[in-house]
């Protein structure tokens, strides 16, 4: 009847997963709890669960995404605390079972939960407002690309509490993953979590790409698209063309686990390193995927501040075609040591070094743009800059890994673990909190307190050098990664250093999470009227902070790149009082995203625990509700020409322009 | 859905040399659809890509089991191949019928389109039943893992394509040709012939070089 699931799989003998389980479930039922004694949940179906909005399903994205930033830090606190307490005679508290739980579960939600989300989420905020445009291609499988992602997330922290989640890390490597060698629900758990939200992802890739390449202003041709634009359409090409191959691989591991096949086991005739080719197919534009984004966040934010257009801006578009297409070539350089002979590492080690080519012209291109500029030292800014000296230190160290004899000697160590931290928290994670500290006014209509931005920024840049320089030597030293236990003592003092630079980031997250509350406390005071706090150079900044649900009453005239400058040295805004209204259409509300997203968390639950009447049931159920909400019509919401300029006409009465 | 394009004011036109296909706005939603099908149908491309590799790693790991010249049976293949063709054509034939609104037209092909396919699935079953009881199912060995899992990832797509059809042909019945409907029609007759296109690769690099 309930398959595999039995009351023994609450872990009520281990006391960390246990606690954090329901700590997690006490914090979900607060919630709930909250919003049914207040009667919010009217207003919340109404305006989030259903909206189709992009500007609302991208401020979902990243509410999702900071809520798994907390998850996966937490997880790093605890294999830090754990490295410094199990050194030599002592075993720390986290059993080795747990331990490898914890690191799985920490790549995963901080790759899949946290980095892409959040840059999903501000592509999806952005890209629409800055081309001019009323919303996406595919407002309803926008939603639907959200909730999935939000299924996949859930099903993750589920884990916590009934059963276990993966212990075969974070991109599940067979044979570990095998059924043979993981015989629980963890690996299962990670695949179905993964699947469902891989589906929401290439759903919004598709979306994404569909609506820059069809829908934009009038005027606003290629070559006038913002550079966040045109690196949110090579993320997006690259989420195309590469999560295909990760459901497909992940396909082949759940045959395994599920039919019995043989694609990756030790016997009759599995080939495990295939798995490791095919995911790493993947993996390798994954990290574009995540950066390219945040690369554009960085071109937005530092022409913006500098007060001057971007240098290079062709370079620049050149420079991330040219990742784009790169991306797909260096996979094998994540396993130089598989034995594929000389040529083949030579081949794929020149190209990890060639790609960074492209990367260093970025680099140039915004240090010419802040020279002579003049800069305004904002918090954006400030991640900006952190993030071009952190980042070139993490390239670096990347092009020394791709020599292979040098990958033979540090494959596997924490050096590695160092570099690609270097990378991810001084790229993506900079680049996100830029983009959230830049792009909050428009998406509120207030800005965010700057102390505490400042603050937070300073912890999380030492914080960063603190925890992860220390690995560098660590690995040079000979330390390899996943380590539960430390059985050379000598590497006490540089683990005590990291320690304290993970502390000194949690910091900086407290700071963030204060800066929020003190904002919201003090938004009266700090209310953007302007619609353009930071005298900034994009269409999205034309509108009002926040915009209206319609973006635009009349769709912006483009003549050049950086197209709302252009405007605002011309004089009258766009949609003036010259203006003359159409009546446009919008998009109406759908709870398609929510009710797909609850039977897929149903089937993958089910799917986990092998309950196989639930999971027919909920496949079932999902099919009625898409054939169901495909049967019935759809209609946009009309809003009139008079509606419009009244709603238009009250705006600008309102604000002292 | 956000594609009308809105007013421009009159001072603002001054659409610069070779920007002709830009400056008229955002695309009509008929276009945005296909687009962004013909991207869904490049993703899934991809997909078949990756096993179409896996097959081709795995081909020769049999494990002491069966090959490809003992299993395959290129006669009822080959009649696979003829539905699966055919099927297409009547599909393109039913879509210019209903895009001209000759509705009578558009019911037979669609009627014939499903026959043709659903023959297609029933001797693809026939056969992987007749491989099973052989003793060479999907976990004899990685060759033939490879085998059941590209061909019958293919074969789920045509059972997609079957009920999809079926609902576009109920909703045709009930709602008539709407804009929507020939939307979809559209993307439909697109997938199926990428499932075509997927099956004339499968058929040569599965079963023609899996007989040699």
């Amino acid at each position: 009847m309930f398959g595999k699931l039995t009351w023994s799989a609450i872990p009520v003998d281990q006391p960390v997963p246990l606690a954090a389980g329901l700590f997690v479930a006490l914090v979900m039922l607060g919630t709930v709890l909250l919003v049914t004694l207040k009667g919010w949940w009217p207003y919340l179906w109404r305006e989030w669960l259903t909206s189709v909005d992009h500007k609302r399903i991208g401020i979902m994205y990243v509410l999702l995404a900071l809520l798994m930033l907390l998850r996966g830090f937490i997880d790093a606190l605890m294999m830090r605390t754990q490295q410094v307490m199990a050194i030599g005679a002592a075993q720390g508290y986290l059993p080795p079972e747990h331990y490898d739980q914890i690191f799985s579960a920490h790549g995963t939600i901080m790759i899949f939960f946290m980095a892409m989300t959040f840059m999903i989420g501000l592509m999806n905020f952005v890209v629409p407002l800055q081309l001019g445009v009323r919303d996406v291609a595919f407002p309803v499988l926008n939603a639907i690309s959200f909730w999935l992602t939000a299924s996949g997330a859930l099903l993750v922290n589920l884990s916590l509490l009934i059963g276990n989640f993966s212990r075969a890390t974070w991109l599940a490597f067979p044979p570990l993953s095998e059924l043979q060698f993981s015989p629980d629900v963890g690996v299962d758990y990670y695949l179905w979590a993964l699947q469902i939200s891989g589906i929401g992802t290439l759903l919004a890739g598709i979306n994404m790409v569909t609506t820059i390449l069809k829908l934009r202003a009038p005027g606003m041709s290629y070559m006038r698209m913002p550079v966040f634009c045109w690196t949110a359409l090579c993320s997006s090409m690259l989420i195309v063309a590469a999560f295909p191959v990760l459901t497909a691989t992940f396909g082949m591991l759940l045959l395994d686990r599920y039919a019995g096949m043989h694609f990756f086991t030790n016997q009759d005739g599995g080939n495990a390193m295939l798995y490791f080719n095919l995911i790493w197919i993947w993996g390798h534009p994954e990290v574009y995927i995540l950066i390219l984004p945040a690369f554009g966040v960085f071109s937005e934010v530092i022409a913006t501040f500098s007060s001057k257009m971007l240098f290079g801006y062709r370079s620049m578009v050149l420079a991330t075609l040219a990742i784009c297409v790169l991306s797909f070539m260096v996979w094998l350089h994540h396993f130089f040591t598989m034995g594929a002979g000389a040529d083949v590492n030579a081949f794929f080690g020149i190209m990890s070094m060639v790609i960074a080519i492209p990367t260093g012209v970025k680099v140039f291109n915004w240090l010419f743009t802040l020279f002579r500029g003049r800069v305004r030292f904002e918090v954006p800014l400030l991640w900006s800059l952190g993030f071009i000296v952190t980042f070139v230190i993490g390239g670096l160290t990347g092009v020394l890994l791709a020599v292979p004899p040098a990958d033979f000697v540090l494959h596997n160590s924490v050096f590695l673990v160092a570099h690609f931290h270097n990378v991810i928290i001084g790229g993506v994670v900079f680049g996100a909190m830029a983009g959230y500290n830049y792009w909050f006014p428009k998406a509120f209509g207030f800005c965010l307190e700057r102390r505490w931005g400042i603050a937070s920024f300073w912890c999380w840049l030492l914080g960063f050098y603190l925890a992860f320089m220390p690995l560098y030597l660590l690995g040079l030293l000979g330390m390899t990664r996943r380590l539960q236990h430390i059985p050379d003592p000598r590497w006490k003092l540089l683990l005590e250093v990291a320690e304290v630079g993970a502390l000194l980031i949690l910091c900086g997250i407290g700071s963030t999470v204060v800066q929020l509350i003190v904002s919201i406390r003090s938004r009266k005071e700090r209310r953007d009227r302007t619609g353009d706090p930071w005298d900034a150079r994009t269409l999205e900044w034309s509108t009002p902070s926040p915009p209206p649900e319609y973006n635009f009453a009349v769709l912006p005239r483009v003549r050049g790149i950086d197209a709302f400058w252009d405007l605002k040295q011309q004089g009258p805004a766009p949609g003036g009082e010259t203006a003359h209204y159409e009546p446009i259409e919008i998009p109406a509300n759908s709870p398609n995203g929510f009710v797909t997203a609850f039977f897929a968390v149903v089937t993958g639950f089910a799917l986990i625990w092998h309950i196989g009447w639930l999971a027919w049931l909920g496949l079932l159920c999902a099919l009625i509700v898409l054939f169901a909400f495909g049967w019935i019509p759809r209609h946009g919401r009309p809003i009139s020409a008079r509606e419009l300029e009244h709603a238009e006409h009250a705006r600008r009465v309102g604000s002292p322009a | 859905m956000s594609t009308g394009v809105g007013f421009v004011p009159e001072h603002g036109i001054s659409a610069a040399a070779g920007d002709a296909r830009s400056a008229s706005g955002p695309a009509s939603i008929r276009i945005t659809v296909a687009y962004g099908f013909w991207i869904f149908l490049l993703s899934d491309i991809i997909m078949f890509s990756t096993l179409f590799a896996t097959y081709a790693v795995l081909k020769d790991a049999t494990a002491g089991g069966p090959v490809g010249k003992d299993l395959f049976d290129l006669k009822t293949v080959g009649v696979e191949t003829l539905c699966l063709l055919f099927s297409s054509y009547t599909c393109g034939i039913g879509l210019l019928s209903a895009e001209h609104g000759r509705l009578r037209a558009f019911y037979l092909c669609f009627a014939l389109t499903f026959l043709l396919g659903a023959a297609f699935l029933g001797l693809e079953i026939s056969e992987f039943a007749r491989m099973v009881s052989e003793g060479a199912g999907p976990s004899r060995s990685a060759f033939l893992s490879g085998f059941f899992s590209l061909v019958g990832l293919h074969g789920l797509h045509v059972t997609a394509g079957l009920v999809w059809l079926t609902f576009m042909v109920a909703q045709t019945a009930a709602q008539g040709l709407r804009d929507y409907v020939r939307r979809r029609l559209h993307c439909f007759s697109l997938f199926w012939h990428a499932l075509d296109i997927i099956w004339v690769a499968l058929f040569t690099l599965v079963y023609l070089m899996g007989v040699q």
